[in-house]
């Protein structure tokens, strides 16, 4: 990645984390989640709760790019806006809710200035910040088919804030602010994305790392071309939900693993992932 | 579309010649913007101000502007405005009074990010009662966001300030949004004789690589970068961060005076400066005072003008210099809260002889006959204490 180049006379000023990334990041590498171990990450480090499955998820997400040297993240207010400063893809945060409305904003500009390339603006955020008080930007995004993935990041509540209940949270969950258990069902965000014009919609968790891996880089490539699509990631939080960081991915099992792509999206990906597997890739 | 050709702004401003048209202040914010090179536009509906932004809908249409879309409320449209800003582009877009409280969170972040928006606002007075009426109570609040603010008179100010305001908002050193404020209905639907650039001459396009802050395109080196402080460290450094950062936003509005000096001749408009009575007042307001200052001299009172064209940064040093002169000053305003008023006492000394008003509100008008009537009553009650 040109940007990222050492000016001559400066290799020994810059950190040694930089140094890793121009030498060995994923930048143009078509990596994946099988490669993880053997690459330098976009992220060193975060600063989440022991056990938290944002973390895990976000570094399967990460790793799953097609093309990280050209990303660019749009985040909202939330325990994942914490980790964004430390990854080295240009992220944005700019207020609770209007991720998907700034990211409508930034990939029309990219588009202009950029005809000949593509730049993937991928909005990753959390149950509050999409299915509540961002959900009318988010259903809009998709309603005006606009070339951007959404990634839900579901904790099912507001877990930044002290763990307060979201419209993700199960009903029947007592929790700060349901007093007396939630009193509805969690909103069915991936069956209201496929009516709103997703072309790609999938429900996973970190603890199917390949397969979240497929879905992410699926439905950043889908986005490109053929429309909105969403993912939503059930990663469970350990510290709101009162249960021991070693259960997470226990607990990330237990969601059900959906995939849906519209027929065009469909021919689409098989398409190229036949021409991927004539070239010897695996994902 | 007309085959165009890129001028400088001092070209633009000074030197281009003018051709007279007959318009509303609406159909001049179109004209402003097709000569702005404005890449995109994002619209939502709203009275006064929904006509605007269909012309410039229109002016989309014929390939002046290269993106434009209808967003969902007006705060998902000032975000949408800084995604397209942060990702180099040259954005436009339009609102009024309630749209302009719907979208407020995005005002301070605007200026925050050091985004060049520029935003038109056509005021009107908010609920409750309902009202859709003129009323520019919004531009108090808005004066504290860290934005530029300026405030229209006419069609033709509502004009030049939207292409002024383009390029003041881009220096390096000032990289802020400002708004562009003008009175709903009384600029926005009203015909008058405007002066336009050629339609074939626009300004240069906008540059993201000389902003001062990181363009959000991954062009350039991404490694632990956010277009945000870090306040989510909850630390010394994030506090320091952020104290800092709010300083170096005012510090930017400062900077940008030399460019409003350059570009816009002065931040105030002064008619008989040595005046014995001095009105001071922005927008319509400004026009209704001027009025009334001729039929007051006209009967041998010894009153002048000062139209405030510049609402932030406030011209404090104008305004105490003018201050010191007259005996008497009168800041007649359009909305109830007289926040005018509030900026120039709260900054000129021996306040005493400042009177804030006559205001008028919830869309009534300010017509001369009454500035006029006022002045005379204040003047004699000044006469018999």
């Amino acid at each position: 990645m040109e940007a990222l180049k050492v000016s001559p006379g400066f290799e020994k000023i810059l950190p040694q984390e930089y140094q890793e990334l121009v030498e060995d990041g994923p930048y143009g590498r078509g990596l994946a989640v099988k490669d993880l171990g053997t690459f330098k990450e976009v992220i060193e480090e975060h600063p989440l709760c022991a056990g938290c499955g944002l973390g895990l998820a976000i570094r399967l997400i990460l790793a799953s790019l097609p093309d990280p040297g050209n990303t660019i993240i749009v985040g909202t207010t939330g325990c994942n806006s914490i980790v964004m400063p430390q990854v080295a893809i240009h992220n944005i945060h700019a207020l609770f809710g209007n991720q998907s409305s700034v990211a409508s904003g930034l990939k029309r500009a990219l588009r202009l200035r950029y005809p000949d390339k593509t730049k993937d603006v991928v909005v990753i955020a959390g149950d509050g910040g999409v299915a509540d008080i961002g959900l009318a930007p988010t259903m809009h995004s998709w309603f005006r088919r606009e070339n951007i993935t959404t990634i839900m990041l579901d904790n099912e509540g507001y877990s930044n804030t002290g763990g307060q209940e979201s419209g993700m949270t199960r009903q029947g969950v007592v929790v700060n602010m349901a007093p007396v258990g939630k009193k509805f069902p969690k909103i069915p965000l991936h069956e209201i994305a496929k009516a709103a014009g997703c072309a790609y919609v999938a429900t996973v968790t970190p603890a199917r790392a390949r397969r979240l891996g497929q879905m992410a880089k699926r439905a950043i490539l889908i986005a490109r071309d053929i429309g909105p699509t969403y993912v939503q990631i059930f990663c469970p939080c350990s510290t709101n939900y009162k249960f021991p960081p070693s259960e997470t991915l226990k607990r990330a099992k237990e969601t059900e693993i959906t995939e849906y792509m519209s027929p065009e999206a469909q021919e689409f990906i098989e398409k190229i992932e036949k021409e991927s597997q004539s070239r010897g890739g695996k994902e | 579309m007309l085959e165009r050709k890129v001028v400088s702004p001092e070209y633009m401003f000074f030197e281009a010649p003018r051709e007279k048209k007959y318009l509303i202040g609406n159909e001049a914010v179109a004209e402003a913007v097709k000569r702005a090179n404005v890449d995109m536009v994002i619209s939502y509906p709203i009275t006064p101000q929904s006509e605007a932004t269909h012309i410039v809908g229109d002016i989309y249409a014929q390939g002046y502007v290269k993106d434009y879309y209808r967003g969902e409320d007006e705060f998902n449209v000032m975000s949408a405005m800084a995604g397209a800003a942060m990702g180099g582009v040259r954005a436009f877009t339009a609102t009024s009074g309630p749209g302009t409280l719907r979208a407020f969170e995005m005002f301070p972040c605007w200026a925050g990010e050091r985004l060049p928006i520029v935003c038109a606002f056509m005021t009107r007075g908010v609920n409750s009662p309902l009202t859709i009426q003129p009323d520019n109570i919004e531009i108090g609040w808005l004066a504290d966001t860290g934005m530029l603010i300026f405030h229209a008179e006419d069609p033709q100010d509502f004009f030049d300030m939207i292409l002024q305001a383009y390029v003041i908002a881009e220096q390096p050193d000032v990289h802020l949004p400002v708004g562009v404020c003008a009175d709903g209905f009384f600029v926005t639907h009203t015909r008058e004789i405007v002066e336009l650039t050629p339609e074939d001459e626009m300004l240069p396009p906008y540059d993201p690589s000389v902003s001062p802050v990181v363009t959000m395109d991954m062009e350039t080196v991404p490694v632990r970068h956010m277009k945000d402080p870090f306040v989510m460290k909850s630390n010394y450094i994030s506090y320091n961060t952020h104290a800092s950062w709010q300083q170096e936003v005012r510090a930017a509005a400062e900077r940008a005076r030399k460019y409003i000096t350059r570009y816009m001749g002065s931040p105030v408009e002064v008619v008989h400066p040595g005046a014995e009575i001095l009105f001071m007042a922005s927008g319509t307001a400004a026009a209704q005072a001027r009025v009334a200052m001729e039929r007051m001299r006209a009967e041998g009172i010894d009153i002048g003008l000062v139209k405030i064209k510049v609402i932030r940064p406030f011209p404090e040093k104008e305004i105490t210099e003018l201050a010191e002169v007259p005996r008497i000053i009168i800041i007649p305003e359009h909305n109830i809260t007289g926040w005018l008023a509030r900026d120039i006492k709260s900054r000129v000394n021996n306040n005493a002889k400042i009177y804030g008003g006559p205001r008028v509100f919830g869309g009534m008008t300010m017509p001369p006959e009454m500035l006029v009537e006022e002045t005379k009553k204040l003047l004699l009650n000044l006469v018999t204490a």
